[in-house]
């Protein structure tokens, strides 16, 4: 019931003008991003980032913008998976076995619209589940100590490969390399400098903001310049509109199945939206068996991985709204917002900055809304888009980074920094090193660190202290298991999931 | 009455005009050594809005964030760019007579700008649990007497930052010895520190008592003593100083302003006396009011020395804990 008054006050934020204006915005430029081939919801957010503080929002503003960025780019997916077979975003993967046949059979405004809807009763379970799960997890982590963080930041570090992870060893050196830049500046448990050679703008250590913003956005934009500058795509038509209310209906059961299951692998360390499809698609194929044709463009082929990888979406806000660990890229690009603005996740927000989670959470419930109704009848216009040429759109991301960046600090210094990250970001990637376990550990070492040092300090030196409650031993075996899964359980996966990309007729 | 302020109000603005012959024309500049939204910040925005209300500078008075190093960046600007500035302020505040007195801001000292003036301060405190099994400060203090390692300190500074030294400085006024010894666990910020304290993780908390209205209004939270010469206004006069409790402990982050050391005579002077008119206007004390700033404001002539003894405390207690060689 209190949750119940607390959402009710989200939404008095959520929908005064300004901020609906925001959502709206959002949510439209959000499914742009997703449905650009390349540019993932990390990106997306990573770009608007400089932009939230170019207009100097308040903070609530800000994360309803970022936070329908991030939904919209869940929506914004599929549009080129069906069209193109070309994955928007790495949840849509999944969206391209039946999508893309259904296009091909003429069908492709039927294959938007069902997936639209799919999308919309997804990401509508997930943040029910949001809703219910959130504060109950939050008063759970007021419990937590020291040691309990520290199993936490184990765990998290445990399961960044995520189980289908391709490289874990890539995935270790690019969580160092978050975890190295982190350590410049001052260190907080014995008021030295670290790493700073005397230079004053090291003291206070290296933004998060501005390592995202040089990583995310700066490299992408180099990678554009190198690949396709000035290339637009051709354009697609879509066709009419022939989805009967009884076709839908049908659908209404996988819908349900999928948005549950994805919210529990958005929830889940480790998994993320990407899996959350999959597993919607795979565990929806065989509860059909023989009823449904998969594969050939079956439109619950289309249903079920887009009302999975929505209902992760929300489901992944969970830990990283109320234990301040993020589970996956978006979300750590998210958390990292929050500290900017000052906010400190975790239970204490719940209670603290009440208005800014519950305005989020009501907004998530608007943009649902917002971008049901931007995709079907708006549908037409992102598949122009598509056939942008990004010679148009890349000026002006660059733009507002740099004059984003700039209005944080008002340094030349930071500038020179972003741009810096950028190329490092753009060498990263072409040695296949991924970015997100980078930022993770630059949000996540010094946290770690910071809960060892105090663990021990508590415990005089003792360090059996880290595992010496049932709940910390808990999380240690949760680490184990997540550190181990990818080994025994991963090949298997990503066979499985290869073998489903094959399968598909026309996949290239 | 009227007459009176109306008088008074004459008195004054005829002294400003005899006094001065310097007074600032065009725009001043106000420097804010953090991000926007810091309280550095905020002392630079309400009193630009005030000195503008009261008519104490002709033009606008413009806020430049300048973020670095906790306020190093900026105080590096002043005294190597800026050294003979007539309208420039910078706000400054307990934190930066810390970092000084630990020679945080390399090869620069006390000496190199002058200090003009406080307009309030926000108090230390000290803190338990509602279910702590302490009552008072001194019962509390008594124990780190006994065993050092007995009571364990959460605060929102780096270990030697201002909400360290403040238990250093009550434990050192209770008579406490072995104080490197006093465990201190730093968090980002006072919030995170008061979950830990609230949720039984860490035994007493040390911050402002800003920070931690929240959690004494919800009955969370026992402020055991606040770190203040006597007791404050309003909502918070229930809460006991340290004085009381026999222990000699002091501790105001205070808000406030330095300005370019080779600044003219004239100017100097025009703003010491600006920052009195300013603290003793019923514009100020609004302000002040809204945002539970407590009253705070050595003469004149004394800021100085005061920013100096400061210092100094401060530069000795970090040599005690070892964080100064």
């Amino acid at each position: 019931m209190e949750t119940l008054g607390f959402l009710m006050e989200g939404f008095a934020v959520a929908l005064t003008p300004y901020n609906l204006m925001f959502a709206l915005f959002g949510a439209f430029v959000g499914t742009l991003i997703g449905c650009l081939p390349g540019l993932g919801p990390a990106n997306g957010v990573a770009i608007l980032i400089p932009l939230a503080f170019t207009l100097g929002l308040p903070p609530e503003t800000a994360m309803i913008l970022l936070t329908s960025v991030y939904a919209g780019a869940m929506y914004g997916g599929r549009i080129s998976s069906i069209l193109l077979n070309i994955p928007g975003d790495e949840p849509a993967m999944m969206t391209c076995l039946d999508g893309y046949p259904m296009a091909q059979k003429g069908r492709a405004a039927d294959a938007l619209a069902v997936s639209a809807i799919a999308s919309f009763t997804g990401g509508l379970i997930g943040t029910i589940g949001l809703i219910m799960l959130a504060p109950v997890l939050a008063r759970f982590a007021l419990t937590f100590g020291p040691a309990e963080y520290f199993a936490l930041f184990l765990l998290a570090f445990a399961t960044l490969g995520g189980i289908t992870g391709k490289n874990p060893m890539k995935t270790v050196i690019a969580a160092t390399l978050g975890i190295m830049v982190a350590t410049v500046g001052i260190d907080i448990s014995t008021g030295t400098q670290r790493y700073t050679f005397g230079v004053l703008e090291l003291y206070e250590g290296i933004d998060f903001i501005l390592a995202i913003v040089g990583l995310f956005a700066i490299s992408e934009l180099l990678f554009f310049v190198e690949s396709r500058l000035g290339k637009g795509r051709k354009s697609v038509q879509i066709g009419k509109l022939t989805l009967t209310p009884k076709e839908l209906i049908s659908t209404v059961p996988t819908q349900l199945r999928g948005g549950v299951l994805g919210f529990i692998a958005g929830v889940l360390p480790g998994a993320g939206a990407s899996l959350g499809s999959f597993i919607s698609y795979t565990l929806e194929k065989q509860i059909l068996g023989r009823k449904a044709r998969f594969g050939e463009g079956d439109i619950r082929g289309v249903v079920a991985p887009e009302a999975g990888n929505n209902g992760a979406s929300s489901g992944a806000l969970v830990p990283m709204l109320t234990l301040g660990v993020p589970g996956s890229g978006t979300t750590a690009v998210l958390l990292a917002m929050l500290i900017s603005l000052n906010i400190t996740p975790g239970p204490l927000m719940f209670t603290q900055n009440a208005d800014i989670v519950w305005g989020v959470i009501a907004a998530l419930l608007v943009g649902n809304v917002l971008l049901l109704l931007l995709n079907i009848p708006l549908v037409g216009f992102f598949v122009r888009l598509l056939s942008i040429p990004p010679m148009y759109l890349l000026p002006i991301v660059t733009m507002v980074a740099f004059v984003g960046i700039y209005s944080i600090s008002h340094s030349t210094f930071d500038l020179y920094f972003m741009v810096a990250f950028g190329v490092a970001g753009y060498l990263l990637r072409k040695l296949e090193i991924p970015l997100v376990p980078i930022i993770l550990g630059m949000l996540l070492g010094p946290e770690m660190e910071k809960n060892l040092g105090h663990a021990l300090v508590l415990s005089d030196g003792d360090w059996s202290v880290l595992w010496s409650s049932p709940l910390s031993i808990t999380l240690w075996g949760i680490a184990a298991l997540g550190l181990a899964l990818p080994y025994l359980v991963g090949p298997l996966l990503r066979r499985r999931m290869n073998a489903a990309m094959k399968e598909s007729p026309v996949s290239d | 009455m009227l007459i009176k302020r109306t008088l008074s109000f004459v008195a004054v603005a005829a002294f400003s005009m005899s006094a001065m012959a310097w007074q600032p024309s065009g725009k001043v500049e106000c420097l804010a050594p953090a991000d926007p939204g810091g309280g550095w910040d905020f002392t630079c925005r309400s009193v630009g809005n005030v000195l503008q209300q009261l008519g104490l500078v002709s033009g606008s008075v413009q806020t430049v964030n300048m973020a670095g190093a906790g306020g190093g960046v900026a105080y590096a600007h002043t005294v190597s760019k800026r050294a003979e500035d007539n309208k420039l302020l910078v706000a400054a505040s307990t934190a930066t007579t810390t970092r000084l007195a630990q020679r945080q801001f390399p090869g620069m000292d006390a000496d190199m700008v002058t200090w003009v003036g406080a307009l309030g301060a926000d108090y230390g405190i000290i803190a338990v649990g509602k279910n702590s099994r302490y009552q008072n400060l001194t019962e509390l203090m008594a124990a780190v007497k006994a065993n050092p390692k007995s009571v364990k300190f959460a605060g929102g500074s780096a270990r030697g930052g201002w909400d360290h030294l403040k238990v250093l400085i009550a434990a050192k006024a209770a008579g406490a010895g072995k104080l490197p010894a006093i465990p201190y666990l730093s968090y980002n910020n006072g919030g995170e520190a008061m979950t830990q304290v609230v949720g039984g993780q860490v035994d007493a908390f040390t911050g402002d008592i800003s920070e931690a209205t929240g959690f004494m209004e919800s009955g969370d939270l026992r402020v055991l003593a606040v770190l203040a010469e006597e007791r404050l206004p309003g909502q918070f006069s229930d809460i006991p100083t340290a004085k009381e409790q026999g222990i000699d402990a002091v501790g105001p982050n205070w808000r406030g302003f330095y300005m370019p050391k080779g600044a003219d005579d004239a100017a100097r002077e025009y703003w010491v006396d600006a920052v009195d008119t300013l603290y003793a206007s019923e514009e100020w004390k609004q302000v002040m009011k809204s945002n539970g700033l407590i009253p705070f404001h050595p003469p004149a002539d004394e800021f100085d020395s005061f920013v100096r003894t400061q210092v100094q405390d401060i530069e000795n207690l970090s040599r005690e804990i070892g964080l100064l060689k």
